[in-house]
């Protein structure tokens, strides 16, 4: 009988191309999502080459990053950000890349449209020019971010040469308490194992929280694995993913749904399989979490204090932290809930779904965003946006005084013009809260959806669980 | 590619942890569609001010730095991004070397798709190797990849760990692409067994 092997072992072996001596592999890439901005120049070194994309067909691209989330019947007012979209649909056109328009209803956020269309499945290896693909993970697929140069070999080889990465499991025991979500729980995985923790790890998340989780929630725990320096996480595949690609455009048919369901259900880590790094939570102390500086582990409980520099491990991050404070205009020892907010981001591949926007329309309705505050709420895709406003969401979100607009990575990463003025300083539902990220001298506190909207109605950041 | 075999240059000191993508090329810079003409937008809000007018003390603007090659940095450098452009703004900028004690995988594997050697070290060694680093134009290193060697401004030397294949790749500026292609055959194996096992993938 052969070793028990995890979830990753089994994806990675089923995808080995060929081996070398040395133990780099040449794997098969399944699916291979394309965007706007990490594409130009993989096209172009095809065309330089006189290379064709392999299999097309295994591709799919939208643009998100750069596109307004206004009204877009005008295009794209700014030049580069256009020429970069058109760019796009040209190379699709030309190379036979199925591609959804702006226009598109399922237009969206790559990591939103892979999963609702069903391109992303269990098994499978997907990759992206864009680090938060590890959202797939979620599906039980291997699924990372690679750069432009990684992004041209796929297209010409279908393949990827890669070293296997070592297996982490983070297993979180317990029942989540009332107003602790999934983004709560990445936080504070994040806070523990710090920004480099998982670096040359694919993560697995396991335990009870885990497994109660949604798809939408396991979706925001994976898409952060990368802010924790591992490039993949993945959750075993179970009942609640098997439900929730079912019937979707690009799951298997019927005739083909059965034999792939089998499949899927040998996916996961055989009893005794083991782990080059284990670490443990327990959900029931994990309250709402939010970010106090410039870097995704710089995570405090909503409860808590800005902490201080002394109290760092090292003379680095001491200083790092000491930069943090500054740069967010923050004193050590003040409460966190004292923190004022200028506006609120709701949205991003991490909590733009419709989970998300559910839970702010819950604490949304019959309340009012605080004077002053604008609390700007994106959808992730079309389809997501159509099925709030089927919901009636829309109705609650623009009665309580929020700003509801298109599909699009938006203030995330304010490649389009939705940013932050220098000082501004904002509650946001995105993954990364670096020096600038959402706009040059902008300050950014991560936060759940829920926690964002209680921050947008406070006007300051704010306890959930005191809203009811 | 441009092959990597011997570089002697000066080594510029970047103490900072967690140095982000988004800090070696912001958001503006990647609106572009050309792989040149990133080293305008390198590390440019530490050299910028929100005029877009120069500021004074960041080390590659020094006299004495002016000519780095080499990078010496704090831990985890290059977090965050998958963006090409961070490799590709140093290397707009002439640096073809980066020592730290940690970097993150995606930039590590983009360094070596366009010439740079990253190369990590123990933290004793990144401490004295930023050390020499501060002493300016006499900052100069040796580094000879074949010999897997850095020879520090005085004459010491420091062995470093690398990946036998990523090596060869660098020494010979090989094109990646070009060598998956010589096992074009199986590819084909590969995908003809995948269409019977799992031919729900098909697309």
């Amino acid at each position: 009988m052969s070793a028990p092997r995890t979830l990753f072992d089994k994806i990675w072996d089923s995808h080995v191309v060929s081996r070398q001596d040395d133990g780099t592999c040449l794997i098969y890439i399944d699916r291979h999502l394309v965007h706007e901005v990490t594409s130009p120049q993989a096209f172009e070194g095809l065309r330089l080459s006189g290379r064709k994309p392999r299999r097309p067909d295994a591709a799919l691209a939208v643009a998100d990053h750069n596109v307004p989330t206004t009204d877009r019947s005008r295009g794209i007012d700014d030049e580069e950000s256009r020429i970069q979209v058109e760019t796009l649909a040209k190379n699709c056109a030309d190379f036979g890349i199925p591609y959804y328009d702006v226009d598109d209803v399922r237009q969206g956020i790559v990591h939103i449209i892979g999963p609702e269309q069903g391109f992303t499945l269990p098994g499978m290896t997907i990759v992206c020019g864009d680090s938060h693909t590890s959202t797939h993970g979620a599906f039980g697929a291997l699924a990372f971010g690679i750069g432009t140069s990684e992004v041209e070999h796929v297209l010409a080889t279908q393949t990827l040469i890669q070293k296997p990465a070592k297996n982490m499991r983070i297993t979180v025991e317990g029942q989540a308490p009332l107003g602790v979500t999934a983004k709560d729980l990445i936080l504070a995985i994040i806070a523990k194992l710090g920004t480099a923790g998982g670096t040359g790890h694919v993560v697995e998340y396991a335990g009870e929280a885990i497994r109660a989780l949604s798809m939408e929630g396991r979706m925001t725990v994976c898409n952060m694995s990368i802010e924790a320096g591992a490039r993949a996480g993945l959750i075993a595949p179970d009942q609640t993913t098997f439900d929730y690609v079912m019937g979707r455009p690009l799951a298997p048919k019927a005739g083909q749904w059965e034999s792939a369901l089998a499949y899927w259900k040998t996916l996961p880590s055989d009893p005794g399989a083991t782990y080059d790094t284990e670490v443990t939570l327990n959900a029931a102390e994990i309250e709402p979490q939010v970010t106090w500086g410039t870097s995704p582990e710089d995570v405090a409980p909503i409860s808590g204090r800005v902490p201080d520099p002394a109290s760092a491990r090292d003379e680095g991050k001491r200083a790092a932290m000491q930069r943090s404070l500054e740069y967010m205009d923050l004193n050590a020892g003040m409460a966190v809930q004292d923190i004022k907010v200028d506006k609120v981001f709701i949205g991003s591949c991490t909590n733009g779904r419709i989970e998300d926007l559910r839970q702010v329309a819950t604490l949304a309705k019959g309340r009012k965003v605080a004077p002053g505050v604008h609390a700007m709420i994106v959808p992730g895709s079309g389809l997501v946006k159509n099925q709030a406003e089927e919901e009636g969401l829309d109705k609650i979100f623009i009665e309580a005084g929020f700003d509801w607009r298109e599909p699009g990575c938006s203030m995330c990463l304010a490649m389009n013009a939705d940013k932050l003025q220098p000082g501004e300083r904002c509650a946001s539902t995105s993954n990364r809260n670096f020096e600038g990220r959402q706009g040059r001298g902008g300050r950014t506190h991560l936060v759940s959806p829920g926690m964002a909207a209680a921050a947008a109605i406070a006007g300051h950041l704010a306890d959930v669980r005191d809203l009811g | 590619m441009e092959k990597f075999t011997t570089l002697r240059a000066v080594a510029a000191p970047l103490p900072m942890v967690n140095i982000d993508t988004d800090k070696i090329i912001p958001k503006q810079f990647l609106k572009t569609i050309a792989r040149t003409g990133l080293a305008k937008g390198l590390f440019y809000e530490m050299r910028f001010d929100e005029k877009g007018q120069p500021k004074d003390g960041f080390v590659l603007d020094q006299p004495a730095y002016r000519h780095a090659q080499i990078l010496i940095a704090g831990e985890n450098f290059g977090c965050g991004s998958s963006r090409e452009h961070a490799p590709w703004a140093l290397l707009d900028a002439g640096i073809r070397c980066i020592v730290s004690t940690s970097f993150a995988d995606i930039f590590y594997n983009n360094c070596f798709k366009n010439g740079i050697l990253p190369i990590v070290l123990p933290k004793e060694q990144v401490d004295m190797l930023m050390d020499d680093a501060q002493r300016g134009a006499n900052a100069v290193l040796t580094v000879d990849l074949e010999k897997q060697e850095i020879t520090g401004p005085d004459g010491g030397t420091i062995q470093f760990d690398l990946d036998p294949y990523r090596k060869h790749c660098l020494l010979n500026g090989l094109d990646d692409i070009a060598l998956t292609l010589e096992k074009a055959d199986k590819i084909d194996a590969y995908e003809a067994r995948q269409q019977q096992a799992e031919p729900w993938l098909a697309g």
